[in-house]
């Protein structure tokens, strides 16, 4: 049991990196997830059951308000990553609420449509391709949901406990799903809202 | 001692290491792409076939820039693991969408008799 601190430093460092390539997978599994509602979505988006095809319905202007929300949200989740680089708790703390303000207003954004389209009778339950689209956005905005309830949660363990190696894995992990869901919403707003705009 | 301190707070997990740089390039990026795909399918001056075709290139060349620039996904023997997941999930995913748009057309088309 000789081991220095450095051979200890490393082995920690080691297991984290280990732990981090776990939620790597887990990721991509999601990743699956998200690819059988894409194959769903595109195999029903035509099937409206005489209700309106989805030009009809949508708004690009607001889907692109959306999507723009979203990306900046993405940039500053990453300035809270370099803030936590530089070991600076205060500004980690602040763009991480940045990013939570801009997340919750994508989300907002999202459950407004939804009500929309709902009240004006296009609910879940109207057409096959109602249903294929409330599931794949609704997947998606539910795991933007999550998200930022454990950002916010992350931002209170912040306050309460100091940066440290524990606290930098946490934050890539949650740095590595938030990510992760810009990068879907690129084929939700392209698959979904673009090519159903054409 | 402070250089000391920002070594042990920067591991990287087998990525690229994130630069203020990095970002700005993968948010310039990838707003090029947004507003040209969103500016491609508002104007609509183009065949529909066409307008596909770019619109799909445009997602995929900001799935890139996101993966490159924000995740910094790259093939150093650090990250390679990371990647070939990734690379997985990708050819899974492809077989996933276009295996069941294969069936689902076929089946289609049969039943159309």
């Amino acid at each position: 049991m000789t081991h220095t601190a450095n051979e200890l430093h490393d082995h920690q460092s080691h297991s984290d990196s280990i732990d981090v390539f776990g939620f790597w997978i887990y990721i991509m599994t999601d990743c699956i997830l998200f690819a059988t509602l894409f194959a769903a979505f595109a195999v029903l988006h035509s099937n409206t059951f005489g209700g309106p095809t989805f030009k009809e319905l949508f708004s690009l202007p607001y889907v692109f308000a959306e999507t723009i929300f979203l990306l900046a949200s993405s940039f500053t989740y990453g300035m809270s990553m370099l803030a936590l680089y530089k070991g600076k708790r205060n500004q980690v703390i602040n763009w991480l609420a940045m990013t939570v303000l801009l997340g919750l207003a994508f989300v907002v954004m999202e459950i407004n449509e939804f009500v929309h389209l709902y009240t004006e009778g296009h609910a879940w339950h109207s057409s096959a391709a109602m249903s294929a689209f409330y599931t794949l956005v609704g997947t998606h905005g539910l795991h933007v949901s999550i998200g930022l309830i454990w950002m916010v949660l992350t931002i209170f363990q912040l306050f309460k406990y100091k940066l440290s190696p524990v606290m930098t894995r946490r934050l890539t992990y949650l740095g590595l799903f938030w990510a992760f869901l810009d990068i879907v919403w690129i084929f939700v707003f392209t698959i979904v809202y673009l090519m159903g705009a054409v | 001692m402070s250089n000391h301190h920002s070594e042990h707070a920067m591991p990287n997990y087998g990525t690229g290491r994130k630069t203020l740089k990095s970002y700005l390039t993968g948010l310039f990026l990838s707003l090029i792409f947004t507003i040209a795909a969103f500016s491609i399918v508002g104007i609509h001056s183009l065949s529909n076939t066409t307008i596909m075709i770019a619109i799909s290139l445009l997602a995929i060349a900001q799935l890139f820039a996101q993966v490159i620039f924000f995740l910094r996904l790259n093939a150093s023997p650090g990250g390679r693991w990371n990647s070939m997941a990734f690379v997985f999930a990708i050819i899974i995913v492809l077989v996933l969408v276009f295996g069941s748009l294969w069936i689902m057309v076929n089946m289609n088309y049969n039943m159309m008799i």
